[in-house]
């Protein structure tokens, strides 16, 4: 797989496998993603605003040049600026790779960081001698100015070119508190929710502080995802009960929106609403209580992303899916392509009436441009719900 | 002051309003009125001193120092305001730039005024919004409803010889609120484009050195009357008759 390196959020060329939940697999432009939903189904994104969370500055004690990545807070309300986690690096930027990068200095409770026009103490170590919580000086609003006029998105060295806010703003990206952009969001487009309305598919959204995807050391990055705050108001929980009882499916745009609902979920199924921090690793063992599918980029094996596929689907559909993102050279990371997964449901199905197969579809389909292209047909398993693939 | 004893509902209460130019004539006027109904507000302006010193004389008031026109300052500007408000239910695009001053007949208008008026007019506003349409329809969903004001002018309608730069501007400016009403009225966002006639302000002085005051609106009263349309308006979308028109 090759990394996307260009700041595009929506190229034109974009691609979207598409697995359902019978394993069959096509792929599609990623702009008629609205194509694969209907009537009934609710599709969830995450409408958070991406902090400049890398600061450059200076570790007073040493002397020494650092670049700390904010990378949580405590609480998503104004003022929960002031307190935050961060990972902190040795001197450098983005255009090292982050497990090239060198170790910053030794960092000890008490320490004083000048982060441009910021000031900021370390409150005290994490477990990690990287890992900090660091408490920042003055007031919200100084603190906020001095954040968005220091401040740089996170980014790692697969994109050369220094990115800017709106590059990482999705956009339906409302309160800034995620560290990193949810980047599964930059699929959608005003025109995308337009079609969705069109197609009688809800869209609602929740709020997740979604963290840093990588920290360049072992230790660390096996320690992610970090727990995550999220706020779930009361209509998108209400609207993922409607979808519940109506048989629509919940569609997770995004990672971090799997572990909200998810994390909010009733044995039930139901969603509570509110605010919460989401401490769950999501993967091979875990039970979707909510989901059933998920719109997620690329991600390499090994990672927490790929990881979390293992929820939706078994270890065979999974291999079958990275041949095939391999062989037709979809792009990774955030700028990448997409993939949109649908969860393997045993037993019966929630869901009133059954559309065709997928293979009965395709064929019914006029070859025209743009068409997705069946490349692979597995015979249904019996006990596996057959996808709802609407038009 | 005025209190506002037209609705037996506020509907300010407890909004987040966003104001840009708010540090002088009707912007500030909109700060001031926006606080005495119970809103929670964060202002933008240029100038650091000017908006210090707005901040400082008004608790509630959070100030953001910012230039609209420029493309550079959008997202700062954005993420200033919706981190301190913890969203955004209402934002009002005031800041305005008159073009050449003092006026000028369109055929002697520097090409580089009318950019200025341009970029402040139409560009920042247009720029701005997108910036904060997702923390508007994020409001809207969340059923709290969401305004955006564009302070108009009738020379957005009527073409006033020597307030070309502006009048197009301006008609600019009316007509993409008009073109964002229709295409965001599904998502529960909705435009105002309102005029709020001659007033006693500093881009008044600017056009008209020697003007005869006694003739013009006070501030004050086009902000009240603003803030009444918007607040009509939020009562609208909350009543049932509202979420009809916005489900369609």
């Amino acid at each position: 797989m090759i990394a996307a390196h260009l700041p595009i959020q929506r190229p034109t060329q974009a691609k979207l496998l598409a697995v359902d939940g019978r394993g069959n697999i096509e792929h599609w432009p990623r702009s008629q993603f609205a194509d694969l939903l209907g009537p009934g189904d609710l599709v969830v994104a995450n409408d958070a605003a991406t902090l400049p969370a890398s600061l450059s500055g200076q570790h007073v004690r040493s002397g020494r040049l650092i670049e700390v990545r904010l990378a949580g807070r405590n609480s998503l309300a104004p003022d929960g600026i002031r307190n935050v986690t961060a990972v902190v690096f040795g001197a450098g930027d983005f255009r090292l790779r982050t497990e090239d990068r060198p170790e910053p200095p030794e960092l000890r409770a008490g320490d004083r960081l000048m982060l441009g026009p910021l000031r900021a103490t370390v409150a005290e170590l994490l477990g990690h001698p990287r890992l900090v919580r660091l408490a920042f000086e003055g007031s919200p609003d100084e603190i906020w100015e001095g954040v968005a006029r220091h401040g740089q998105p996170i980014q790692y060295s697969h994109v050369s070119m220094p990115l800017a806010l709106r590059d990482v703003w999705t956009a339906i990206a409302g309160l800034p508190v995620a560290f990193e952009a949810p980047s599964a969001g930059f699929a959608l487009d005003w025109s995308t929710l337009e079609s969705l309305k069109e197609r009688e598919v809800r869209f609602a959204t929740i709020t997740h502080a979604a963290g840093i995807s990588s920290t360049g050391d072992a230790q660390l990055d096996a320690l992610l995802p970090f727990d995550e705050l999220y706020r779930i108001s009361s209509a998108t929980a209400l609207a993922a009960e409607e979808a519940r009882v109506r048989g629509g499916r919940i569609v997770a745009i995004g990672t971090t929106v799997v572990r909200a609902l998810e994390h909010a979920a009733q044995d039930d199924g139901t969603v509570t609403a509110g605010e919460g921090l989401a401490t769950q690793r999501i993967g091979r063992t875990s039970c979707l209580r909510v989901v059933d599918a998920v719109l997620s980029g690329v991600h390499e094996p090994g990672t927490s992303h790929h990881d979390l596929l293992r929820a939706f689907m078994d270890d065979d559909t999974l291999r079958r899916m990275d041949q095939e993102l391999k062989s037709r050279a979809y792009r990774t990371h955030e700028f990448g392509d997409s993939v949109f997964v649908e969860r393997i449901i045993l037993g019966v199905g929630r869901m009133p009436g059954q559309s065709a197969s997928i293979a009965a579809r395709a064929d019914s389909r006029r070859p025209t441009p743009g068409r997705p292209v069946t490349v692979e047909l597995r015979p249904a398993e019996p006990g596996r719900r057959p996808v709802r693939w609407l038009h | 002051m005025h209190q506002n004893t037209n609705h037996l509902r506020n509907e300010f209460r407890g909004l987040r309003v966003a104001i840009t130019g708010g540090t002088s004539g009707l912007g500030l006027a909109m700060v001031r009125e926006s606080l005495m109904r119970g809103a929670q507000v964060a202002f933008v302006a240029r100038g650091r001193e000017g908006v210090e010193s707005v901040a400082r004389a008004h608790t509630g008031a959070y100030g953001v120092v910012g230039d609209v026109s420029k493309k550079d300052d959008t997202h700062r500007i954005a993420l200033q305001t919706v981190g301190l408000l913890g969203g955004l239910d209402v934002l009002i695009n005031n800041a305005s730039d008159l073009g050449p001053a003092p006026l000028a007949l369109l055929a002697d208008t520097e090409c580089e005024d009318l950019e200025r008026a341009i970029a402040a007019n139409v560009l920042g506003p247009f720029r701005l919004t997108k910036a904060l349409l997702g923390a508007l329809a994020l409001s809207a969903r969340e059923g709290r409803g969401a305004v955006v004001l564009n302070v108009s002018s009738d020379a957005a309608i009527n073409p006033y010889p020597r307030w070309g730069a502006y009048g197009m501007s301006k008609a600019a400016l009316h007509h993409m609120s008009r073109i964002w009403n229709e295409e965001l009225r599904a998502e529960g966002i909705a435009f105002l484009s309102l005029d709020p006639g001659d007033m006693d302000t500093p881009l008044h002085a600017m056009a008209v050195p020697d003007p005869d005051r006694s003739q013009l609106k006070r501030p004050e009263t086009a902000a009240r009357e603003l803030a009444d349309a918007i607040d009509q308006l939020l009562a609208f979308m909350h009543s049932g008759r509202g979420m009809l028109e916005a489900a369609r």
